[in-house]
């Protein structure tokens, strides 16, 4: 009985999960409030360096060193990413997209993770930028 | 949680001397493999050597955690589901349980070895971050699948901190932001027939984690026994490397 009760909690839990994450744009669920947050550390070299430093040591095992992605893992320079607002960024990196394979980096000091999209909006766009964009969504 | 595809491999370490008993170290090897971004899997192995006693091999555990609430909250839940197959000489100390106690750590280990423990351990984790802070709090209940001992309970409350929050420009090695602190209390909460805090022991002490840049993680921990159930310092050291990406290194 207890074991049953188990399973089916699991794979309520499961499905529940699987569900709630089915959406793929995930600017749609930033709330006005991110929206609205300034980068503290926007384009101040020191940060876009240290920034860089936190990317290769947490992004660039998926995103690659030039952030511009491999296979499933999204391209961080495409047209979409870039013009995003920062505000946006953060509310990414805190909340991740875990059905689609992009943990939380909540764990992160806020500083660092304004550090990092810094770092990621100083790359700039790369050519193909539009094509990759439409796959990242 | 670990992040998907990447594995980390930590070595986790206790090493105490009871009052009336011979002093033991106890490693654990685990395994923690990131299979999504919502569900990390684990693969423990520990053993343990006891002073004027002998060294054996104490058994392994098999966790799954998951994480049910897909964005973040104030509180962070991730539901925790482990099997242990022990053995009584288990000394990991990774969490207590029940009425766990110094008594049962002075026992000979040609004693304890042959008796095996197999266990179901649900974890209730809940964590927060609040301005640089880690906040965790774990509720624990074991059922031991053997016999029809009543369930045990236990806790764990724990907070920490990067020494600094801001990562800087040029690489270095001893920067504050590459060391943590906090404070850690656990303990046993009784079982089924007595819930509390009535002949449980009870741990607090300060942790400090060291992260080596492209490195391991090195933490220790020294805890101190809160009553006379407890062991009087209990000494906890761990080193933790992470591969990321495994299966990518596999594939090169």
């Amino acid at each position: 009985m207890p074991l049953a009760f188990v399973c089916r909690l699991a794979a309520g839990l499961l499905a529940a999960a699987l569900c709630a994450g089915a959406s793929d744009s995930w600017l749609l669920h930033v709330p006005d409030s991110y929206r609205r947050k300034v980068n503290p550390y926007a384009g101040q070299p020191d940060a876009i360096a240290a920034g860089g430093r936190l990317f290769s040591d947490h992004c660039a095992q998926c995103h690659q060193p030039d952030a511009l992605g491999k296979g499933k893992r999204p391209s961080l320079r495409t047209s979409y990413v870039q013009s995003a607002k920062d505000g946006e960024l953060f509310w990414l990196l805190r909340n991740g997209i875990l059905a689609h394979g992009m943990p939380s980096w909540s764990m992160l000091p806020e500083p660092s993770r304004w550090q990092i999209i810094a770092y990621v909006k100083s790359l700039g766009p790369s050519d193909g930028s539009a094509r990759q964009g439409e796959n990242s969504r | 949680m670990e992040e998907p595809g990447n594995l980390e491999i930590s070595n986790k370490n206790t090493a105490a001397s009871p009052k009336f008993g011979n002093p033991f170290g106890s490693a654990t090897v685990e395994f923690e493999f990131g299979t999504t971004a919502w569900w990390t899997t684990e693969f423990y192995l520990s053993g343990q050597t006891t002073g004027n006693d002998s060294t054996v091999f104490n058994g392994f555990r098999v966790e799954n955690r998951f994480r049910p609430l897909l964005h973040e909250h104030w509180i962070n839940p991730v539901l925790y589901v482990e099997y242990e197959n022990l053995n009584e000489a288990d000394r990991s100390i990774l969490e207590v349980t029940g009425h766990d106690g110094v008594q049962d750590y002075i026992v000979p280990n040609r004693i304890q070895r042959p008796e095996i423990e197999r266990a179901l351990e649900t974890k209730l984790i809940l964590s927060s971050n609040v301005r640089g802070w880690n906040i965790s709090e774990n509720f624990i209940a074991e059922k031991d699948l053997n016999e029809s001992d009543p369930a045990e309970f236990g806790y764990a409350i724990g907070i920490s901190r990067p020494l600094a929050l801001a990562a800087s420009p040029r690489a270095c090695t001893f920067c504050r932001e590459n060391f943590a602190a906090g404070v850690e209390i656990y303990g046993g909460l009784g079982d089924t027939n007595g819930f509390g805090w009535r002949a449980t022991s009870q741990y607090v002490g300060p942790i400090i984690a060291f992260s080596v840049p492209r490195g391991p993680t090195i933490a220790f921990s020294p805890n101190v026994g809160l009553n006379d159930n407890s062991l009087g310092v209990l000494y906890r050291f761990s080193v933790t490397y992470e591969v990321q990406q495994i299966f990518g290194h596999l594939h090169r």
